[in-house]
């Protein structure tokens, strides 16, 4: 087995084993080697699919549990058995999903440009120092500001218009991601960074190839919580910016609250948990994927 | 590099290293903290030096100072060639594969994508983890990250290899195997090679010259030559003899401290 020189000058025979000393360096790797066991994938669904359909049937038991008690009258409070047909005609109507459609691309295209600002504030921040004695609390400010607070401003800035809906949605979710970012930043292990340098990362290229895949999972956290807030912003939003000719989830739980439609009322209650579990969920994954590459989680969670 | 190197023509071109009475302080004024006194070192290019020392003889910052880390407070730091440094801790980037990490100096030197994954396989076939690339850095045991951390450091085609304990968290049998790839390595490439460690055994398996240094502050105590016929073995007798000796001397250091 001929080794190749590195530095230049022609390989020293000092009659090494060669071969015995690769062997036994596979050896010790193939020992140490981890084992890990991967169940069947219709097992791992199952053992994550039936906790949840057990908790939505406790849920639903209750639920119907609290209408027997006569609490509330049926037209105040329907139950599981009045709301679920509500939600199955509502579902068959070219409206609701034209409504659900001008929903989404309203929380897609609010969610983009918080995604934008977001980083661009949090890269600026965790970056310059005086930028962060500056604005850095206040970012952390704006996070706990109740969106429902920035409306009565949005209504006066921009009317009863998508605009002022979009304002109030990148508000709420632009400082969740700018702080998950800064975070990140600034939790990149010290070691991290002292083996950029040495292996010639500066400036631009530290950011670019060690900083920021470093806080990568710290950011996507922040993501996360940022869609949470522009979900609950966009959905004030909607009931109470109503823009005329374009229906909306939010319009049609104001319009059914409006005709004291309770059953069809509470049917998009569930529409609206069920998109916000559903995208939670994606960055749910995301989030699994990177900790998993990175040997932060066992496999098989 | 950043340093107030003095004039090259200064040193012989087979000076690899030269620290010349170097010394570096941390903090300031009567909390100053002196971690190496007036030290001066010699190293020439394609030797293996071990500095060892018990805690806080600045080998450490030793290392920093050479590869371009820190500054020394007072003294010339001269090194002709590029460093590579490598730490105890596996520092691979978890984000990349085993491939990715040996490959990411180049990519920093701006070679080519094509250019750079032949010659990071090549690179981990040299450290025997030829078909691991493709891994990850937590898929792989102690001993093979640290095999992976050390191809990183060759891709930096360095001349002067730093390596600050990098066998330090291994179990024996590991780095015994450790010691002989990085011996082959040693020999074959005609690297200078700067290995700080606090296990005396480890300096006489390894290195062509024992450097002992004191502590707080750091001083050169003594250096002991190493002619013991290679490829060794750490339990040979003259390893273990000299390890015996160096040890007598570094304890009479250590003592001085107790007193």
């Amino acid at each position: 087995m001929a080794t190749r020189s590195l530095g230049g000058s022609p390989p020293t025979p000092l009659g090494f084993g060669e071969e015995k000393l690769a062997a036994e360096i596979a050896g010790l790797d193939a020992l140490e080697a981890h084992l890990e066991s991967h169940p069947s994938r219709a097992r791992r669904v199952w053992s994550t699919v039936w906790p949840k359909l057990a908790a939505v049937a406790i849920a639903l038991l209750a639920w119907q549990a609290v209408v027997w008690s006569g609490w509330r009258e049926p037209y105040q409070l329907p139950g599981p058995g009045k709301v679920l047909p509500a939600l199955a005609d509502l579902a068959v109507t070219g409206k609701f999903w034209k409504a659900v459609g001008i929903t989404m691309r309203r929380a897609v295209s609010g969610y983009a440009l918080a995604l934008v600002i977001g980083s661009v504030l949090g890269i600026a921040v965790a970056r310059f120092r005086l930028l962060r004695t500056a604005v850095g609390s206040l970012i952390t400010g704006l996070q706990t500001m109740p969106s429902i607070a920035w409306f009565p401003i949005a209504i006066l800035l921009f009317g009863l218009t998508e605009q002022a809906i979009m304002f109030v949605v990148v508000l709420g979710a632009a400082p969740s991601i700018a702080n998950g970012l800064i975070a990140g930043v600034d939790h990149v292990p010290p070691l991290m960074l002292r083996a950029g340098r040495m292996i010639g990362a500066k400036g631009v290229g530290l950011y670019r190839h060690v900083v920021l895949p470093a806080a990568l999972p710290t950011y996507v956290a922040g993501l996360k919580q940022g869609w949470a807030f522009a979900w609950r912003s966009l959905m004030a939003g909607e009931l109470l910016v109503i823009v005329a000719s374009r229906p909306s989830i939010g319009a049609q739980l104001q319009f059914a609250r409006d005709v004291s439609a309770a059953d069809e009322m509470m049917a998009i209650m569930i529409v609206i948990l069920v998109i916000g579990i559903v995208v939670d969920t994606v960055f749910g994954r995301a989030d699994v994927a990177i900790r998993r590459r990175w040997g932060l989680i066992e496999h098989g969670t | 590099m950043t340093l107030t190197a003095p004039p090259v023509t200064a040193l012989p071109a087979t000076t690899a290293v030269s620290l010349r009475g170097v010394s570096k302080a941390f903090g300031h004024g009567g909390n100053a903290v002196v971690a190496l006194d007036n030290i001066s070192l010699e190293v020439t290019r394609g030797e293996f030096v071990c500095l060892v020392g018990a805690s806080g003889c600045g080998k450490s910052t030793s290392l920093n100072l050479i590869a371009g880390l820190d500054r020394p407070t007072v003294g010339d730091v001269a090194v002709q060639g590029r460093t590579a440094l490598m730490f105890q801790e596996a520092s691979l980037f978890p984000w990349l594969t085993v491939r990715d990490n040996v490959a990411l100096p180049m990519r920093l030197g701006g070679r080519s994508k094509a250019e750079r994954q032949r010659r990071a396989d090549e690179i981990l076939e040299q450290v025997h983890l030829g078909g691991q690339g493709g891994r990850r850095p937590h898929e792989l045991s102690g001993g093979m990250r640290q095999r992976a951390a050390l191809a990183r450091a060759l891709a930096q085609d360095a001349e002067i290899l730093l390596m600050d304990e990098p066998f330090g968290a291994l179990d024996a049998m590991t780095r015994d195997l450790l010691h002989d790839e990085l011996e082959r390595l040693w020999a074959s490439t005609g690297l200078t090679i700067l290995f700080v460690t606090h296990n005396v055994r480890e300096a006489a398996r390894l290195s062509d010259r024992i450097v002992l240094l004191t502590s707080l502050p750091g001083k050169v105590a003594d250096e002991f030559p190493v002619t013991i016929h290679r490829p060794r073995r750490i339990d040979s007798p003259e390893v273990m003899g000299l390890a015996a000796m160096v040890t007598d001397r570094l304890r009479a250091e250590v003592r001085r401290h107790g007193d």
